[in-house]
């Protein structure tokens, strides 16, 4: 039997005896909840429900962490381990909006939904009551808001900033030819409004950035990813995860489509999936591809499905499995994701503790994504012959990987290898001023965003890398 | 039960922060000495804003995250002092706790519970959960009458609800 410590909250202890802390054996999570339970049996009101269950406020943590986030009850102890119950804080004014019976024109037309144990009375009321963001009013975009409004989901926000062009009406559904020119956002809101009259549409006439996410995202219960690059995807994956949100995921390529349900309070990441992105110069778009028009149609009608299965808390969600559907051979295959143990941004050790410049990250060419202030201070390599030849020189720092700098390094650079940046940043904090560089300039930012984050003032980045170096400064220094 | 006894100045910080989140509900820790034996009157030493983590209807739901919680225990613990339990505000609705305060409530901690609407601030209510019946009872609320030289005499009724109605 596993020995493990129990400690009780303080409004708690009165019934266990005034004790804070109560060894319990129990090999499994709940076991030992249970066990502390029969011992202390005035406990048992305070811990469980009349049915037996744990009570929805009722918080345990199992050495720090949330068990929600682990098997729930069916966490396996270890010797010494410590679970903790912590109330969770609750309350509020009595008369909540969603409480009022359903309305006539509501029973109509909900009736269907109605009928169904599973939805039912209370899951309707549910639904009226979510707030489903929808990046991109795109392929994916247009199916999954059109059913999301039918469905009676109460408040759906869309993202998107472009026109209706011709070229879209193959398959963003939402769309008429009459509405070409016109902006989206003022068109889908028209239209899903006509579908479903209660429905508020909130519109949000910008592209998802860093500066913006975390606030766009904020008073959503889920997020449907229905975007067309790298850049915005991994920043609505970050955001989700850093606000704890689910994030429903569709991508689609010529004949080709996936989909899957991120959320790593239960599962993994995007980022577990995909750590980095593919090469920008390798990623086509829609646009240079092509996509088979009903394609996103398929996959964005699976991202409805799965958003409402969360909203109504249903059936086995797509957490952790990735559903890959290809439309020549109509067959689909799942594959099953695991959450990476070393995932920058939602494992115990992630590195990653806010957004970062993700048209940076996915190596977007700068020249279409213009400095702004939020981004990373750079140094010409003009600049930096002229400090390094005065009194008082930048500490040079190399993050490339040991071969490359066998081929070539500057002088007094020291070698820190990204990826062992965030454990060697102490050989930094003596430095009064550090310029990082790599081969091109793009690793190097990266670095140096981070090292801006964890708090190091005086950091700029070596504008062109070495490749820059070789063409203005040294031209001995070989190119690779 | 035990009364809670409040400062003027505590009142007014709760105050603020009700209006500072209206119409959505805020809420808040209040800090007290660790380890007071139980019935003594619990006097709160600081109160503390919480962040209001409910994910939806803020103006009629709050959710203090037990991470938060956990963060500030253990911050005071270090100073022999504890959360002796919570603010919270009720905008456009009374000063009372409503069922679902009372289905959420936890034994021991003292609740306060304030009014707010548009215009001013409310009366504020102190409850405390009683364990055998699980039923919601009012606790004295003890605003010590303090006396600022500089401004006349302040009464403990214009602390009771800034429209003057307790």
């Amino acid at each position: 039997m596993t020995r493990t410590t129990v400690q009780i909250p303080t409004p708690l202890r009165a019934f266990a005896e005034g004790n804070a802390e109560v060894p319990v054996e129990g090999d499994t999570v709940d076991a030992v909840v249970r066990s502390l339970a029969s011992r202390y049996p005035k406990l048992q009101k305070h811990l469980f429900t009349p049915g037996g269950e744990l009570r929805n406020f009722v918080s345990v943590y199992l050495n720090d962490e949330d068990i929600r986030h682990l098997q729930r009850g069916a966490t396996p102890t270890r010797d010494g381990d410590v679970v903790a119950i912590v109330p969770a804080i609750a309350g509020g004014a009595s008369a909540a909006v969603s409480d009022a019976p359903l309305s006539r024109d509501q029973l109509v037309r909900y009736s269907r939904h109605l009928l169904l144990p599973e939805v039912g009375v209370a899951g309707q009321k549910k639904l009226l009551r979510s707030k489903v963001l929808v990046v991109g009013a795109g392929g994916l975009g247009s199916p999954t808001a059109l059913y999301l409004a039918a469905a009676g989901v109460g408040e759906i926000g869309i993202v998107d900033f472009d026109a209706v062009d011709v070229s879209n009406l193959q398959r963003q559904v939402l769309y008429t030819t009459q509405d070409v020119g016109r902006p989206k956002l003022e068109v889908a809101k028209a239209r899903l409004e006509g579908l479903n009259p209660a429905l508020k549409v909130n519109l949000h006439n910008a592209p998802l950035r860093s500066s913006n996410a975390m606030e766009i995202l904020r008073p959503y219960d889920v997020v449907v990813d229905g975007t067309d690059n790298f850049p915005t995807r991994y920043l609505v994956n970050d955001a989700c995860v850093l606000l704890g949100k689910p994030n429903v995921y569709g991508s689609i390529y010529r004949f080709e489509g996936q989909a899957s349900v991120f959320d790593a309070r239960r599962g993994p990441c995007y980022r577990c999936l995909y750590p980095e992105p593919p090469p920008a110069d390798l990623v086509p778009s829609c646009a240079e591809a092509g996509v088979f028009g009903i394609l996103p149609g398929i996959v964005g009608i699976m991202q409805a499905t799965e958003t409402v299965k969360l909203l109504l808390d249903l059936g086995e969600p797509l957490i952790g499995r990735l559903l890959l559907f290809d439309a020549l051979a109509m067959s689909f295959r799942e594959l099953q994701l695991r959450k990476n143990p070393d995932c920058v941004l939602c494992s115990p050790k992630a590195t990653q503790k806010g957004l970062i410049d993700y048209e940076q990250f996915c190596g977007v060419p700068t020249a279409s994504a213009p400095r702004n202030a939020a981004g990373v201070p750079e140094i010409t390599p003009e600049e930096l012959r002229d400090e390094l030849a005065s009194a008082d020189p930048p500490m040079l720092v190399d993050v490339r990987d040991p071969p490359e700098w066998e081929i070539a390094h500057l002088p007094t650079a020291t070698l820190i290898p990204r990826g062992e940046l965030p454990n060697r940043v102490s050989e930094l904090t003596r430095a009064r001023h550090v310029v990082v560089y790599c081969r091109s300039g793009q690793r190097s930012s990266q670095a140096s965003r981070l090292l801006l984050d964890l708090g190091f003032q005086n950091v700029r980045n070596l504008k062109g890398g070495l490749l820059a170096w070789a063409d203005h400064i040294d031209p001995s220094m070989p190119k690779y | 039960m035990r009364p809670v006894e409040l400062s003027g100045s505590q009142v007014r910080a709760i105050r603020a922060h009700a209006r500072a989140t209206y119409p959505d509900e805020c809420c808040g820790f209040l800090v007290v000495r660790a380890g007071e034996p139980d019935g003594a009157p619990r006097r709160v030493l600081a109160v503390e804003r919480a962040r209001n983590e409910f994910d939806g209807e803020r103006r009629r739901r709050f959710v203090i995250r037990p991470e938060e919680l956990l963060e500030v225990e253990g911050r005071l613990a270090g100073q022999e002092r504890a959360v002796g339990g919570f603010y919270h505000s009720h905008p456009d609705h009374p000063a009372v706790p409503s069922e679902f305060d009372r289905e959420h409530a936890w034994p021991w901690y003292s609740y306060l519970v304030l009014g707010i609407t548009e215009k001013a601030a409310g009366p504020l209510g102190a409850f405390e959960l009683d364990p055998d019946s699980g039923v919601f009872v009012p606790i004295p609320l003890v605003i010590p009458r303090t006396t600022d030289w500089s401004r006349g005499k302040r009464t403990p009724k214009s602390l009771l609800g800034e429209e003057g109605t307790p």
